[in-house]
């Protein structure tokens, strides 16, 4: 019992840190830098512009703050107009903005600019945080496909199972149950036996490959949750396989 | 109920061969022997199919089930029940051949000193035995009456005269005729008890969820015994028929895994039995019930394990890669295992030691796939699923000694989970032949397939001990 809690804060920790990780890229990603002016003789402008906070919700006051240099005129759009060489100013955005300045001077023109996000508060970022995991777990995270009556790791469960491992690999974080499914055909015994020998064969592939034991459980669901329920070939293949469920 | 007139004629055919036998006890003769004779005849390897009759090579006792007498004021309707019910029980027997009421004398005796010896021992009705009585109920109490009597030996004392009481209730009025048919099957085939008090544990998802039920031999008083909703499979009664152990999904250590669960059934709730890592399924009671076999892949492989019947002395008795599964003591000697392993290649039907030493593979005339052991109660027969390389899945008897076989099922859907009654004459199984997977039964040499359940999806029957 213990030990199982151990585990679930353990996951859960992991799960903090990968939400905070992903929540500070995203913030860089909504605050573009700003276009750099490359040092000429005839002195162009330069300019930065920040709005803090970056995500808020509707009727929330966001803080413009700017620099320039070599600039003579500068104007916010939308909604603020001309300004001072450098400043703040509060704004009252009802829904998602981008705001863009414009630096004038003798050298030519520059802009910057900053997005506000609009109506996600910002506790929900965890949340999108997450999906964007489980996103990631589904399109990268492939089962194996196995032959009737058997637990070899075909070559097109190798590859695969090669993609699962790079997954793995690069969130460390995770761990997976490994499940055993049979076609509709045959002992209901002898299937929970053949369904942990697939789940052990893809187990022991992703060892190979250098993924910890420990990361991974097995368990075998014999034919008894089957992902599709006709009775041909076509179907059968689809339910004889190594299915990877994310974390516990 | 009512035989038709093809069949009657039949038994009127076997009526002239019969008259020349005149000790009733020549007539206790059973289905198993049917198949030893067959077994023994030595063609039955060689031959491809072959369909064998109960009746083939040994003739059945042709026994008379008149209507019990009623004393007032007793129900009719419970009348019916108790005539429907011994009727079928008799008729499913295995040993008797029931005549037909349409050759009945028009005087049905309730009691002894009414029965007419000649009117049922002469043509049409040709008995050799006549069972009868009466029904009466006294407030809410129920009494039958029950008398077999030798209509061919006059002088010879009542083979069987006793008294059944109950409640009047329908319940209780089938369960006074199961009495009174399993007393008569035991008086004509040399002291074996008939089945018809024994159940029929199996696994249905009518409730939504496979769960574990259980219902009279012939398909009544169906019930749900587990209410786990998740996913339990693989019932084995005990063979005090106390308990049923089963494979059941539940959680453990934050997984939900395959498990050994154990039901008892004199106290109605789960007894604990310990978790592992993996896998774990197939249960299986010694003789004795002093221990338990299932598969687990606590180390790794599937693999045979045995403990206490309460967990302790936990140990491995197989030890090769691969599916090792599906366990099944030897009933009568307890010291030998048959199972299934996929060691070869395909899984098919190995011996061994309850210890787990002497393994020994029970090769079959063609290759394919043989799963779902099942002993016979003598211990010399095992039953069990043959998946052919250009066949359907099907039942067939081995038997361990001279590895003949019979097929018992042909071209009718999937056919496994054979399960044999306590009596050796009847097997349950489950079959597709009608579309969905259901629990059927038959006498042990394939005749006479009865479907038990209709609703729903029903699997993996297993039939009670006595």
């Amino acid at each position: 019992m213990q030990d199982r809690c151990l585990r679930k804060l353990g996951l859960l920790l992991g799960v903090v840190a990968f939400i905070a990780l992903a929540g500070g890229c995203k913030k860089q990603v909504a605050s573009r830098p700003p276009t750099q002016a490359a040092p000429q003789p005839t002195a162009q402008p330069t300019v930065t512009l920040n709005a803090s906070p970056s995500s808020v919700k509707s009727g929330d006051t966001v803080t413009l703050s700017w620099t320039s240099t070599n600039a003579t005129d500068l104007d916010i759009e939308p909604g603020v107009g001309k300004v001072t060489a450098q400043g703040s100013t509060p704004a009252n955005p009802t829904e998602s903005t981008t705001f863009t300045i414009t630096a004038t001077g003798p050298g030519g023109t520059a802009t910057a600019d900053a997005r506000v996000t609009v109506g996600a508060a910002p506790v929900e970022a965890p949340s999108s945080a997450n999906q964007s995991l489980s996103e990631l777990f589904e399109q990268n995270v492939k089962d194996a496909y196995f032959d009737f009556n058997k637990s070899d790791i075909r070559g097109d469960a190798r590859a695969n199972l090669t993609k699962t491992a790079e997954f793995l690999r690069s969130y460390s974080q995770v761990r997976v149950t490994i499940e055993g499914h049979c076609d509709e055909r045959g002992s209901t015994e002898y299937n929970i036996g053949l369904g942990e020998r697939r789940a052990q064969a893809a187990k022991n592939y992703l060892i190979s490959l250098g993924i910890s034991a420990d990361r991974m459980d097995t368990v075998s669901w014999g034919k008894e949750r089957p992902f599709c329920t006709e009775h041909d070939e076509a179907c059968w293949q689809q339910n004889r396989r190594a299915h990877f469920v994310a974390g516990h | 109920m009512i035989c038709s007139g093809k069949s009657t004629q039949t038994k009127t055919g076997r009526f002239e061969k019969n008259k020349e036998n005149t000790m009733t006890r020549k007539i206790a003769i059973s289905v198993a022997l049917a198949i030893a004779l067959l077994l023994c005849a030595g063609s039955a390897f060689a031959q491809d199919w072959f369909k064998t009759g109960t009746g083939l090579g040994v003739s059945k006792a042709r026994l008379a089930v008149p209507e019990f007498g009623l004393r007032a004021p007793a129900p009719p309707a419970l009348e019916k029940t108790f005539h429907d019910v011994l009727w079928s029980d008799l008729e499913y027997c295995g040993i008797l051949d029931l005549v037909s009421p349409s050759f009945y004398p028009t005087q049905t005796p309730s009691q002894p000193s009414e029965l007419k010896f000649a009117d049922w021992s002469n043509a049409p009705a040709s008995a050799y035995m006549v069972a009868y009585g009466n029904l009466s109920v006294d407030s809410t109490n129920l009494a039958a009456a029950g008398f077999l009597s030798d209509v061919h030996n006059p002088t010879a004392p009542i083979a069987l005269q006793k008294i059944y009481r109950g409640a009047a209730t329908d319940a209780d009025a089938r369960r006074l005729a199961h009495q009174f048919a399993d007393d008569i099957v035991a008086k004509l085939s040399g002291g074996l008890p008939g089945i018809a008090q024994t159940q029929i544990a199996f696994v249905s998802s009518k409730s939504g969820n496979k769960e574990i039920w259980a219902m009279d031999y012939d398909g009544s008083n169906q019930h749900q015994v587990t209410h786990l909703k998740s996913i339990s499979l693989t019932p084995r009664w005990s063979p005090d028929a106390t308990k049923i152990a089963f494979t059941c999904y539940v959680p453990f250590r934050g997984i939900t895994s395959p498990q050994i669960c154990i039901y008892s059934t004199a106290s109605d709730r789960l007894i604990s039995f310990p978790r592992y890592r993996g896998s774990n399924s197939s249960p299986a009671y010694s003789p004795d019930g002093s221990q338990i076999a299932f598969m687990s892949s606590q180390n790794g492989d599937p693999e045979i394990y045995v403990t206490d019947a309460g967990g302790g002395n936990l140990h491995r008795i197989t030890f090769a890669a691969g599916v090792n599964t599906s366990p099944a003591w030897n009933p009568k000697t307890g010291k030998q295992i048959a199972f299934v392993s996929d060691r070869g290649g395909d899984p098919v039907l190995y011996l061994a030691n309850s210890d787990g030493s002497g393994v020994e593979k029970l090769d079959l005339p063609d290759m394919g796939y043989s799963v779902d052991p099942s002993w016979s109660p003598n211990g010399q027969l095992l039953a069990f699923c043959w998946r052919r390389p250009s066949g359907n899945f099907d039942i067939y008897v081995m038997d361990v000694i001279s590895k003949q076989l019979v097929e018992l099922t042909r071209d009718a859907g999937r056919n496994e989970r054979p399960s044999w009654a306590p009596d050796g004459r009847h097997i349950v199984f489950e079959s597709t032949r009608n579309g969905q997977r259901q629990v059927w039964s038959m006498l042990a040499d394939g005749s006479e397939p009865r479907q038990l359940t209709y609703q729903g999806q029903n699997e993996s029957p297993n039939w009670s001990p006595r």
